[in-house]
């Protein structure tokens, strides 16, 4: 089995190398992440749990929101929970890609599903790769970002944020996304759904959607590519994904 | 118990059936039909471009053509076009952004 270890091996570190550039964007954010619920006086064995049991940003910094100015457990979970159902997409995407592992695999790959681990793994896993080197992969990604997440909310809450200011570092998230995005517009369905859900997502924060709006691009977009799949199917593609080959 | 308490171990199992639905099932979904196929493979390019855009064109919150993140954005991408490199893409954007926004 040394070939398996090898491929297990390989797959590891080409999730270290996949992952290390998304910390650039993301330990800015986990700092953020710890001191703001210390700032709005909540305790830091908070701040670590919102980090290890909730372990999705954007829906953490709301939760504290919500509560700090005053509103209910009830409305702060919905809110959370509203912000995070863009995971069903991921969840649904993974899931054709990975049906063939054990189901206790595929319920730890569940805990790790952030943006940034989806992101990485999908546009990896177009059909031409080797199985096998999936889990490995995406374990070794996701035992990256979530210690990350985990250590720096842990210095955020006990020493505040102190991120500088003039180097915008949060904006190395989209570039991120933006260089995962740009190989999987391959295909002229892919390319309409990519126009429909960046364009979507913006009008949908115009109106006021705020949080709901990635969620809201994600669907229409997903629509208007399956419509244009539909109307004018693409040669052969490629089963699972979008991603280039 | 606090209400933050409550609200993270209520949002935490939450999150995490939200992230198992499909995960949990997968064995069942292995023939899927045609047009199941057809709706998941529109997901990669629709979700990351709803997570991308957004920060682009409205970075402090509402609708601004002319600002750094986006001039910093495209140059990104078509870098990110040529080389399919992130360190290259992240160089560039950031640079940008950065040089932008100390020259306005």
């Amino acid at each position: 089995m040394s070939g398996d270890d090898a491929i297990r091996r390989d797959a590891m570190r080409s999730g270290v190398a996949a992952a290390a550039p998304m910390l650039i964007g993301i330990v800015p954010f986990g700092l953020v992440a710890g001191a703001a619920p210390v700032a709005a006086g909540f305790g830091v064995d908070e701040a670590m749990g919102l980090s290890l049991f909730v372990f999705a940003g954007a829906s953490q910094l709301a939760i504290v929101d919500v509560l700090a100015d005053g509103g209910t457990a009830l409305i702060a979970v919905v809110t959370a929970l509203t912000i995070n159902l863009r995971m069903l997409l991921y969840s649904a995407s993974l899931a054709t890609v990975l049906a063939h592992e054990p189901r206790r695999k595929r319920l730890a790959v569940a805990y790790f599903l952030v943006d940034q681990a989806y992101a990485l793994s999908i546009v990896r896993w177009t059909g031409d790769d080797d199985p096998r080197a999936r889990l490995p992969f995406y374990f070794s990604v996701g035992g990256l970002l979530g210690s990350s997440w985990i250590a720096s909310t842990a210095v955020g809450a006990l020493l505040g944020s102190s991120v500088p200011d003039d180097v915008p570092l949060e904006f190395a998230i989209p570039l991120v996304f933006l260089v995962l995005l740009v190989p999987v517009l391959d295909r002229h369905p892919a390319v309409v759904a990519a126009s429909v859900g960046g364009v979507g997502a913006v009008a949908a924060s115009e109106f006021g959607a705020d949080r709901l709006s990635v969620l809201i691009g994600g669907v229409l977009g997903i629509v208007a590519g399956t419509v244009a799949e539909t109307v004018r199917p693409v040669p052969s593609p490629s089963p699972g994904t979008g991603g280039d080959t | 118990m606090s209400d933050l308490w409550i609200t993270i171990l209520v949002a935490g199992v939450g999150t995490y059936l939200l992230r198992a639905s499909f995960l949990a099932f997968a064995d069942r979904l292995v023939d899927l039909p045609p047009l199941v196929e057809r709706v998941l493979r529109q997901i990669p390019p629709a979700v990351l471009a709803a997570l991308v855009v957004p920060q682009l064109v409205r970075p402090e919150g509402s609708l601004d053509l002319w600002q750094p993140e986006l001039l910093a954005g495209m140059l990104a991408a078509i870098v990110s076009w040529k080389t399919r490199n992130i360190a290259a893409t992240l160089v560039t954007g950031m640079a940008v952004l950065v040089v932008v926004e100390r020259l306005v």
